[in-house]
């Protein structure tokens, strides 16, 4: 695919939560809790209120088609703020310095006065039916020749349990919010500045890590096309795919409109109606289960609502999405039946009635009353007109699904979602603010300048760099401990035991530190921290853990048990001389249980060896 | 610093010497049309008042005002239309805090003259700060065969999670429904899932934020209306429509005070309410103020001052029998208040004095329940 004959512009935004100790606008603490740990819920509708414009915001008006009542799980750690009960605090200014810090990083110039704003989100996930968000710094750079925009400063949605119930423990978690200029041209640049942006990101040690604490939204368009912004892709490895999916999508939509001008296709609004009865004794437990069944002719239609645009997405698949926000679960078309229980017999009925010929197709929607069917097959005619239309490609907002493949949310916003926070004072950004923000050294060279000070290997140094664990490291290296063996622990060690199903979060900071310096201090050998760390996380304490497994061991001792064994193995020794050494490690090893380093082992086993073998000559 | 939008939507501060001028912002855009309304419908007067019901925010000052009529409600809440055919009376468009007894007057003389032109129901939109005084005073001035309904918000109507549509859809159904007093219509309880209807004169604002600040205090709630289906269902004890006739009593006396007691309160306090025609004091407990006050108190009642104690607890009887203090303060001349709220009591003691020139009477009236203001028995605990 030749991406530049494409058009193809992109641009992302990434959204961050940030590792404050409290909330944006409140006091509560920034912790996810477990769904089942609510101790209370409530239920509110939202409703689409008149801007100061005078206009409804687009978005907000798609989702008001139907009125929907809203429950939130309230936890021990939220409060009156996240209920929409209580004015919101001033700025917890400790998230604004984090994403002054993120800012300078970008080079990016600070707005001389913060406006806290209101953003309209009436999808449920905003108990006050906005989000709060700030304008904090525009114009960064970006290390291969782009730009970012701007970077905001807003509060985290509530995260949805299951339809229309949603848990408050993430409301208002600070989250920064950069978006690129649309400076890029092929999926791959995409992913590269994402990883890139993401790396600066966590080079502040001051964000949230984990799934779901960093989110990537994309801005795609291409030539003929139209500005299409794809929510919440939280993997990485996606996001070049999700770039590829949906230049593919703008183009088949395209390729599709000229096809339906050819075919002098229309949409027969006049044949919309209630086909109720034609379904009274079908076996299709959907239509069965339905009050009222509309229908509507789309002439010149036939195998194009059923063809693929996007992997598993059709132009069907759109349809049905815009008349979900009627209520309905979805539609039914010609291209697709029989299937879902509609028989042929049932197919041939609804065609014949319908009147349609050959190149025709049919759209059935199902809903629990005619307003809500009526609703859905306005949604059908809305959206067959925009494929037909000359823009044919809609500006959207659409969500990943898991393939990479998308699917439609609602329009793009206009500016009319956007009004002050008059409960929060705005916050000056001096220059002494700004003069006095430290820029912390990148993950990147801190990698290199780990490689090359402690010679360890480049893509290790880069994963101990952006590990969570890097103040420990540091601290394991300022107190003696070897680079190699702290990063090895950190890395390795604690990583395997993990997912063996050690506790490893039980292992303190000191414990850690203590177990490595005893194995300096060759009071333990290397090979026993795994048992030790285990014992430790089972609630040993380490010098408990060291007398259980790694009781001391004089070189006396062991060349005590060194001879047992080499007496005890005579006819092996003589069998296969020097090269006992290697299987006999293992058993001296189990012996001294991790007393003693493998080196001093392996050296006191092979002079006792060649004594044994030098007698045997 | 200057007030920058962008082309985003966001706004940022930008310091006015970094400003050029380029133009005058053209003019806001033209106020929506009147609402379409069906006249078979029963007839509602809304007399708006102000307050967060109906605030916008004022660009101005960045923060929020009252800035709305009676017919900007309708349009922001459709679903008024489908409940009653409205007259909108605009009388004050100020946040409650700045209510006095004028407007008080005012605003009785306005409803009464609605009720009088045919109006089957009233809803006052009213700041919630102040808006249990304002439903006491006129709870005393008007005897109403109508519903007259106050309703506010208490979390800005700007916002789509605003209590304001659910309190004025379910103020609309109880002014339709067969009451016949005056009450406040706010949230049960933080869901969106029904409104009480609170007496006039028994309902308190309890909580700065939350919607569901307003409580019937004493007593239970008149009744409540479910949502989204607005049936009204009221208690026996509610004042049906039709069984007062329609009067206004609209005298007021001003100079009538409320102090709060506390330990340590200097006598010489009281010397400021010297020539007022009455005092409510919100005691401690049972009805007290310290011992130190009372020769001051006795100054006040003798030179013709209507002392009346009421208690700071919110919930109980006031009894001045009990201890030697309470017996000094009856002895003193202070009269007791019952079971009145203190707020109440202040604008009762208001009304008595605009309209009782008896001394004798008026301290008798301080004692009866006029407007279910007080109760003969404490039928409920807090």
């Amino acid at each position: 695919m030749d991406y530049k004959k494409a058009g193809l512009v992109a641009g992302i935004e990434i959204h961050q939560q940030l590792d404050t100790a409290e909330k944006l606008f409140c006091h509560c603490p920034t912790a996810i809790r477990e769904n089942t740990e609510h101790s209370g819920e409530f239920s509110r509708f939202l409703r689409a209120t008149v801007s100061e414009m005078g206009e409804i915001d687009r978005a907000a008006k798609e989702e008001m088609k139907q009125d929907r009542l809203f429950h939130y799980y309230t936890y021990d750690t939220t409060c009156l703020v996240e209920n929409d009960e209580e004015p919101p605090a001033p700025m917890n200014d400790e998230a604004l310095d984090v994403c002054l810090t993120i800012g300078k990083m970008f080079n990016m110039t600070p707005v001389p006065q913060v406006h806290i704003m209101r953003k309209l989100v009436i999808d449920g996930s905003n108990t006050s039916g906005f989000q709060r968000t700030a304008l904090i710094a525009f114009n960064g750079d970006l290390p291969n020749g782009g730009k970012i925009e701007t970077i905001c400063l807003e509060e985290e949605a509530a995260q949805r349990v299951k339809d229309e119930v949603f848990s408050l423990d993430r409301l208002g978690i600070p989250l920064v919010e950069i978006t690129t200029t649309p400076c890029m041209h092929t999926p791959e640049d995409v992913q590269k500045t994402a990883e890139y942006i993401g790396m600066v990101l966590r080079s502040t040690g001051k964000v949230k890590r984990g799934i779901g604490t960093i989110r990537q939204d994309v801005n795609i368009s291409i030539a003929a096309g139209a500005r299409v912004e794809i929510k919440g892709v939280q993997e990485l490895d996606l996001i070049a795919e999700v770039v590829r999916r949906e230049v593919q999508r703008q183009q088949n939509l395209l390729t599709l409109r000229d096809e339906l001008k050819s075919r002098g296709a229309s949409i027969a609004k006049e044949s919309a109606t209630d086909i109720t009865a034609l379904f009274k004794e079908t076996k299709s437990t959907v239509l069965k289960k339905a009050k009222k069944i509309h229908a509507i002719l789309l002439p010149g239609f036939a195998g194009l609502v059923g063809r693929e645009i996007q992997p598993e997405r059709r132009l069907g698949s759109e349809m049905s999405d815009y008349a979900k926000k009627c209520g309905v679960g979805g539609i039914f078309h010609t291209d697709e039946l029989p299937a879902y229980g509609v028989t042929a017999e049932e197919v041939t009925l609804l065609r014949t009635h319908m009147k349609a010929q050959p190149a025709d197709c049919v759209i059935i929607v199902s809903g629990v009353s005619e307003k809500q069917a009526a609703c859905a097959i306005n949604q059908v005619i809305v959206r067959a007109q925009i494929a037909m239309s000359d823009k044919p490609v809609p500006e959207e907002t659409r969500k990943m699904l898991e393939s990479g493949s998308t699917a439609y949310m609602r329009p793009l916003p206009g500016a009319a979602r956007m009004y002050p926070e008059t409960d929060v004072l705005p916050v000056e950004i001096d220059d002494a603010r700004w003069a006095a923000v430290t820029i912390p050294e990148l993950l990147t060279a801190r990698a290199d300048r780990y490689a090359k000070e402690y010679a360890i290997d480049r893509p290790y140094a880069l994963q101990l760099a952006g590990s969570e664990k890097l103040p420990l490291f540091e601290r394991a290296v300022k107190d003696g401990i070897k680079p190699k063996l702290a990063a090895f622990s950190i890395l390795s060690t604690l990583t395997e035991l993990r997912r063996d199903g050690v506790d490893t979060k039980k292992i303190r900071d000191d414990a850690f530190l203590a177990t490595l310096q005893a194995v300096e201090n060759g009071q333990a050998a290397k090979e026993a921290i795994p048992d030790l760390f285990r014992s430790i996380a089972e609630g040993s304490s380490v010098a408990d853990a060291m007398n259980k497994l790694a009781p001391s061991v004089s070189r006396e001792e062991l060349e005590t048990i060194v001879r047992k064994i080499l007496t005890d193995r005579a006819d092996f020794i003589a069998q296969k001389g020097k090269a006992a050494l290697g299987p006999l490690m293992g058993v001296v090893m189990a012996e001294v249980r991790g007393s003693v380093d493998g080196k001093l082992v392996s050296e006191v086993l092979r002079k006792e060896i060649e004594i044994v073998l030098d007698k045997g000559v | 610093m200057a007030v920058v939008k962008l082309d985003s939507g966001y706004n940022i501060g930008v310091p006015q010497a970094a400003c050029t001028f380029v133009e005058h912002a053209a003019p806001s855009p033209a106020k929506p049309a009147a609402a379409a309304q069906d006249t078979k419908l029963p007839a509602l007067s809304i007399v708006s008042t102000g307050g967060t019901i109906a605030s916008r925010i004022d660009y101005r000052t960045g923060s929020v005002t009252s800035q709305f009529d009676a017919n900007d409600i309708l349009v922001a809440i459709p679903e008024l239309a489908e409940i009653a055919h409205y007259r909108a009376i605009p009388l004050a468009t100020i946040l409650s805090e700045n209510m006095t007894p004028v407007i008080w007057q005012e605003l009785a003389r306005a409803v009464h003259d609605e009720i009088k032109g045919g109006a089957k129901g009233i809803i006052v939109t009213h700041g919630t700060d102040t808006m249990a005084y304002s439903a006491a005073a006129l709870s005393f001035m008007i005897d109403t065969p109508v519903p007259i309904v106050f309703v506010g918000s208490q979390r800005s109507a700007d916002r789509p999670s605003s209590d304001n549509a659910m309190n004025a859809v379910c103020a609309a159904a109880a002014a339709t429904s067969d009451l016949g007093e005056v009450a406040v219509v706010m949230h049960d309880s933080t869901n969106d899932d029904r409104c009480a209807i609170h007496r006039g004169t028994r309902v308190r604002k309890m909580h700065t934020s939350r919607r569901d600040a307003f409580r019937s205090l004493g007593t239970e709630p008149l009744g409540y209306v479910a949502y989204p289906s607005r049936a009204v269902t009221l208690a026996p004890e509610a004042v049906r429509r039709g069984t007062a006739k329609l009067a206004l009593h609209d005298k007021l006396e001003p100079h009538c005070a409320l102090i709060q007691f506390f330990p340590g309160m200097l006598p010489d306090i009281l010397k400021a309410y010297a020539g007022y025609k009455g005092l409510i004091i919100a005691g401690t407990g049972l009805g007290h103020t310290s011992t130190a006050l009372i020769p001051g108190l006795r100054k006040l009642t003798e030179d013709g001052t209507l002392v009346v104690m009421t208690s700071q607890c919110m919930h109980g009887r006031v009894c001045d029998r009990v201890y030697d203090t309470g017996r000094d303060l009856l002895a003193a001349g202070v009269v007791e208040g019952g079971d009145m709220l203190p707020e109440a009591a202040l604008v009762k003691l208001m009304w008595v004095l605009g309209n009782e020139k008896n001394p004798e009477k008026a301290r008798g009236m301080m004692q009866e329940s006029l407007k279910g203001e007080c109760t003969r028995r404490s039928a409920h605990g807090l």
